[in-house]
């Protein structure tokens, strides 16, 4: 690894979204066996070894599996079972869903109406008030995850509040935030998202100690590592959630883990989460789904199951650098979670790959054509 | 619960199939036309040049622009005839026909010096000078019997690629 040397200059500032994935690449995929002897017209010619790559890629890629959405599989197309499955969706849309939206209304009229004389009221008692606020938004995320029936299974010890520790989960939908904040008034680093979801956190989430960023502005990474920093040093603070991926992955997989949760120099607690499909797919296509109509599909179906581990709380072993950390937490999230690691940053979804990479290729290629061309 | 290849008929698939010589399999056809519909994000009927690139395995490809220019705009039966030189059944000549295209950018069915040299620029990028590249092309060319003059012709292309090491085979994953 040439590039190490390289990355650590820069490791100071905290790098949150411009991750270097040439050190996460597995260097295999680009070598054939290295071919000797003088460099004959048919060695530049061929473009076979190239094309293949490209051709691959066109026809299936590792990237693209990881945010596709994979439907349940279909079970009705059968005489018998297509009524039944049709009275499930009556059942489903006309008792179920209308019977949810009643509790995620209380539940809010219950929220707002403590939340906000809390949130005013209290102005001098600051502790009391962080502690009253810490459990509303505790219930309120219980009254989400029972308005899609969420049947969560939580294994391992609770997480507890104290400085210098950071949790770190795989992200599949927002709603995985939802799931962990119901146990634990967790403080979140999220995209800043638009419309109502944006308003809950610049209103509600603010108050646990949420962090928001967005992911095209640049200046706003240096805001939010100073703001990490300072968060996980504030011994009452609520507990620090990252989810290093950055992105919604489909929960088959698990794309790198961005390295800055891992150069704080706190301990790391995995925490793994696992959808079981049977009833509804939980992942979160952003691209085709706005979090609404994501909602009102988890709404209307039968339930949403899943299982959540608390893991072994990890700390940087001597010599390893932050990315090595991050690989081995995402190594131990998904082992337990049953997920396929790939070496793709998830921001690529929202940009192209930089041109080291093709240049890398570009290098291969060249330095074998120049070596072939001493020998004789 | 709509499901993408329900909308392939037989009779499409068994059209696309004479399309491509029948180097795919039925099975292969329906997999291939599940990931068109998903590369065509917007559903316009073919993959834009920004839909190819949102693949990062295929956008750092050296040779992905060139490609780009062959890929571009073609419906899902053109798409699968393009990547049958791909297949394990296409035979030796349909693959070097393939590359010879890759080549031929003026389509005029004679490669030339400089499409040689372009192609070589694409794959080596900066780590060989201009200067070295027509060097070492020129000097390849002259072994093997032609000069910086002659432009080759398919026939040539058999000739220089045409025994069995040439590997250029992908698989179409069935599910």
């Amino acid at each position: 690894m040439g590039s190490t040397g390289k990355l650590n200059s820069s490791s100071s500032e905290l790098d949150l979204d411009r991750p270097n994935i040439e050190d996460y690449l597995p260097s295999g995929s680009s070598i054939q066996q290295e071919p000797h002897g003088k460099l004959r017209l048919r060695d530049l010619l061929d473009i076979s070894p190239t094309l293949s790559e490209a051709a691959g890629a066109i026809v299936d890629d590792s990237f693209t599996r990881c945010f596709k959405s994979n439907p349940p599989e279909p079970w009705n197309w059968n005489v018998y079972l297509f009524p039944l499955w049709c009275f499930g969706v009556v059942v489903r849309y006309l008792v179920l869903f209308p019977a949810r939206v009643l509790v995620l209304t209380i539940g809010w009229i219950i929220f707002l109406s403590s939340f906000i004389p809390v949130h005013f009221l209290l102005k001098g008692h600051d502790k009391w008030r962080k502690k009253i606020e810490r459990f509303l938004v505790e219930i309120i995320c219980s009254f989400f995850v029972a308005s899609w029936t969420g049947v969560v299974k939580y294994h391992g010890p609770r997480p507890s509040i104290r400085p210098k520790q950071v949790f770190v989960a795989n992200h599949t939908s927002m709603i995985d935030f939802i799931i962990l904040e119901q146990m634990t008034a967790f403080a979140v680093i999220m995209q800043k998202h638009p419309g109502w979801v944006g308003l809950l956190q610049s209103t509600i989430l603010e108050s646990v100690g949420c962090i928001w960023f967005n992911r095209s502005e640049a200046k706003d990474r240096e805001i939010v590592a100073k703001k990490l920093r300072d968060h996980v040093q504030g011994a009452d603070n609520n507990p620090l959630l990252i989810f290093p991926e950055g992105t919604c992955v489909n929960n088959h997989y698990t794309v790198m883990f961005k390295k800055g949760a891992f150069e704080l120099g706190c301990t790391v607690c995995p925490v793994a989460i696992k959808y079981n499909k049977i009833f509804v797919d939980a992942f979160w296509n952003s691209r085709k789904q706005s979090f609404t109509m994501h909602l009102l599909q988890l709404m209307t179906s039968w339930a949403v199951v899943c299982d959540v581990w608390y893991l072994e709380p990890q700390t940087l072993r001597p010599g390893e650098t932050p990315i090595e950390f991050a690989e081995r937490v995402r190594d131990i999230i998904s082992v337990r979670a049953g997920l396929k690691k790939v070496p793709w940053d998830g921001y690529l979804k929202y940009s192209r790959p930089s041109p080291k990479h093709r240049e890398r290729k570009q290098q291969n290629f060249a330095d074998s054509v120049l070596r072939r061309l001493e020998e004789k | 619960m709509g499901n993408t290849s329900s909308m392939l008929t037989q009779y499409d698939i068994e059209e696309v199939q004479e399309h491509c010589n029948n180097t795919f399999s039925q099975q292969e056809i329906v997999s291939l036309y599940e990931r068109f519909c998903q590369l065509d994000r917007n559903g316009s009927g073919f993959i834009s040049q920004d839909e190819f690139l949102s693949v990062p395995e295929f956008a750092v490809n050296p040779l992905s622009q060139r490609l780009l220019r062959m890929v571009d705009g073609l419906n899902f039966k053109e798409f699968v005839a393009v990547l049958s030189a791909f297949s394990p059944r296409a035979t030796l000549q349909q693959k070097v026909e393939f590359i010879f295209k890759v080549y031929d950018t003026d389509c005029n069915g004679k490669v030339t010096f400089i499409e040689m040299l372009s192609v070589l620029r694409d794959l080596t990028g900066q780590f060989i000078s201009e200067e070295q590249r027509e060097q070492v092309l020129a000097r390849v060319l002259e072994e093997a019997g032609y000069t910086k003059e002659s432009s080759l012709v398919l026939s040539d292309f058999v000739k220089i690629l045409g025994n069995s090491s040439l590997k250029m085979e992908v698989e179409v994953p069935i599910d």
